[in-house]
């Protein structure tokens, strides 16, 4: 045996050695695991419990209509209905009220981007008297539940026979939210001041330092920004509810909402079209994980 | 303001009327879409109005209504009241639990924060059709799973004692938004802080009671606040998954506001109750303010 092992070829004990190397990583790691194991065991059993529901419905939106009542449920489809997704679409005028969404999200996003900065420049950098007070108000408006407004904004919408239009859904945006104007100051208070003020000096004016040197510096806010309003335009519900009463001009939310009271059997193909509204938002968050929640801790917006 | 304005330098005052300029579009809105709103809702609760004539001027009788003639306020009122006091500290305690737990510093972590954080960006409408589907009574999936361990799940939204606490489960699957939250103030907590404690012998309870629990005492306040009011608003899932019923055991106080304001166009009376509950959210906030004195800690202190 170990004259055997003595004349090894060169290359097989290289290869040995790395395996032995590569073991003991292994083995350091799997000690660092198990220490922790019962952790990872709640984690591995908490998540699982917590992605079911998302799990039940991707694998109702696969079975076929017989399966889905049958009794005791199966876990998987015999045959996954992959032609579920494509009768949705052709069923459901999904991609019509995904398209009125992601325009709504576009308008918000374009308002949002015109004022916010600007005015957030005003609070974060020019001195004005007022500007305490000012600010204070801005920040009280935060603390203002909505349901408040929601009848006299309605009948002014509706004087202005803008009821049933996206007017009233993406009006309010070019003209600054709190929350996002309140983001915005924060961040532009970390850029040194000293930027400013050299362009100053160079005979830059107000509007040339906002949109050449500190709007540009800002972008990670105006990120986070878009984010959330993608996040927030595409999930409201009461808004689209209360002002659009035309089906075809429904955003996904309202349009979802309204699937349930038309076709209430056919669950298979109710979760396929839930499933695909939520993946723009999955898709976003995915990739935007990292803004979203530094939105979220430095500010505690919401999702 | 307009002596503060004469005192200005000719360069002081350009500024100024630079910023006037970049808040106009603030301003412009703070007017139209939230002071006249909110002074118009103020005019119109103490009226009669159905949208199409003029607004009647009624006094208090909306309000005089309302306490004394309507068992449906009084309805909303309790069941929202009690989804508040079920969901609220579910919501609190249970996302604090979650935060800790994604709180250890290991490999992996961060994989769980997104799949906790993911029910938090679905939208309230996809939400509530999926749980509709979970908690089917007899084909659901919630209750095949408690089939299996011998026990008979209730008819969850469609059983009138059942519905409410249905709703209140459902929200705490979003428990992962409020953990984020807990978890930023989790990680401003000084490691030191705990390095000190164990030196002095404090074991893992003492550590969480006497630093852990004070240092984030900020963080639960304001979680407080905001998933409270949060609580009272709730509205979407009402009206997918029960329309208020049954037998309007899920019939919550904005579900009722919109049906008076935009099916029955009672505006006026809509509008009283609009006023009530923002007052109601106003004294509950301004109560845990006051409160916040006595259990808040502040590190300036």
């Amino acid at each position: 045996m170990s004259l055997n092992s003595g004349a090894a070829h060169p290359n097989d004990s290289f290869a040995d050695i790395d395996r032995q190397l590569r073991r003991s990583n292994l083995t350091t790691a799997l000690r660092r695991l198990t220490g922790n194991g019962f952790l990872y065991f709640i984690m591995v059993v908490l998540a699982l419990i917590f992605m079911i529901p998302l799990l039940w419905m991707f694998t109702t939106s696969l079975k076929t209509r017989q399966e889905i009542f049958v009794w005791p449920p199966t876990w998987l489809p015999d045959v996954p209905q992959w032609g579920n997704y494509a009768d949705a679409f052709a069923k459901y005028p999904l991609a019509r009220f995904m398209f009125n969404s992601a325009v709504l999200v576009m308008i918000n996003a374009l308002g949002e981007v015109i004022s916010v900065p600007l005015i957030a420049y005003a609070f974060a950098r020019l001195r004005f008297p007022g500007k305490r007070i000012l600010f204070i108000m801005m920040l009280s408006t935060m603390m203002i539940p909505g349901q408040i407004k929601l009848i006299p904004l309605f009948s002014m919408f509706s004087r202005l026979g803008l009821v049933g239009t996206y007017w009233p859904l993406v009006l309010p945006s070019f003209f600054g939210n709190p929350f996002f104007i309140f983001l915005m100051v924060q961040y532009m208070r970390t850029i040194p001041r000293d930027l400013d003020e050299a362009a100053r000096i160079d005979g830059a004016g107000t509007w040339t330092i906002l949109y050449r040197i500190i709007l540009p510096l800002s972008l990670p806010a105006v990120t986070v920004m878009l984010v959330f309003t993608f996040l927030w335009t595409w999930n409201d519900f009461i808004s689209p509810l209360i002002y659009l009463s035309d089906f075809n001009s429904y955003p996904i939310s309202v349009g979802l909402a309204f699937f349930q009271g038309r076709y209430s059997v056919e669950w298979n193909m109710f979760m396929a079209a839930t499933l695909i509204s939520i993946i723009p938002v999955l898709v976003l968050y995915f990739f935007a994980q990292r803004h979203l929640i530094g939105g979220i801790s430095t500010l505690g917006l919401k999702g | 303001m307009l002596a503060s304005w004469r005192r200005l330098s000719p360069m002081a005052r350009r500024e100024a009327l630079e910023a006037y300029l970049a808040l106009s579009p603030w301003l412009f809105g703070f007017v139209v879409f939230t002071a006249i709103p909110i002074g118009v809702s103020i005019f119109l609760s103490f009226t009669q109005w159905t949208i199409v004539e003029q607004p009647t001027w009624i006094g208090a009788d909306n309000y005089v209504r309302m306490f004394t003639r309507d068992p449906l306020f009084w309805q909303a009122l309790k069941v929202t009241g009690l989804f508040v006091l079920i969901s609220l500290p579910l919501k609190l305690v249970l996302g604090l639990a979650l935060a800790l737990l994604l709180n250890n510093r290991l490999p992996g972590m961060n994989f769980f924060r997104t799949v906790f954080y993911i029910p938090a960006v679905i939208s309230g409408v996809a939400v509530s059709l999926m749980w509709m589907w979970l908690l089917q009574p007899d084909t659901g999936v919630v209750n095949t799973l408690l089939d299996a361990v011998g026990v008979k799940g209730p008819n969850w939204f469609w059983d009138k004692d059942w519905a409410l606490p249905s709703v209140a489960l459902m929200s705490v699957w979003k428990v992962g938004g409020s953990a984020i939250i807990y978890l930023a103030g989790l990680q401003n907590i000084p490691a030191q802080l705990y390095e000190a404690a164990e030196i002095d012998g404090a074991g893992k309870w003492g550590r969480f009671w006497r630093i852990t629990i004070p240092l984030l005492t900020p963080t639960i306040f304001f979680q407080l606040i905001i998933e409270m009011i949060d609580s009272f608003k709730i509205f979407t899932e009402a009206f997918v998954i029960t329309q208020g019923g049954p037998l309007k055991s899920t019939y919550f106080y904005m579900l009722y506001f919109y049906e008076e304001a935009f099916r029955n166009f009672n505006m006026g009376y809509a509008s009283a109750l609009a006023l009530f509950l923002t007052l109601i959210i106003l004294a509950t906030t301004i109560f845990i303010n006051y409160t916040s004195k006595r259990w808040v800690y502040y590190e300036s202190e």
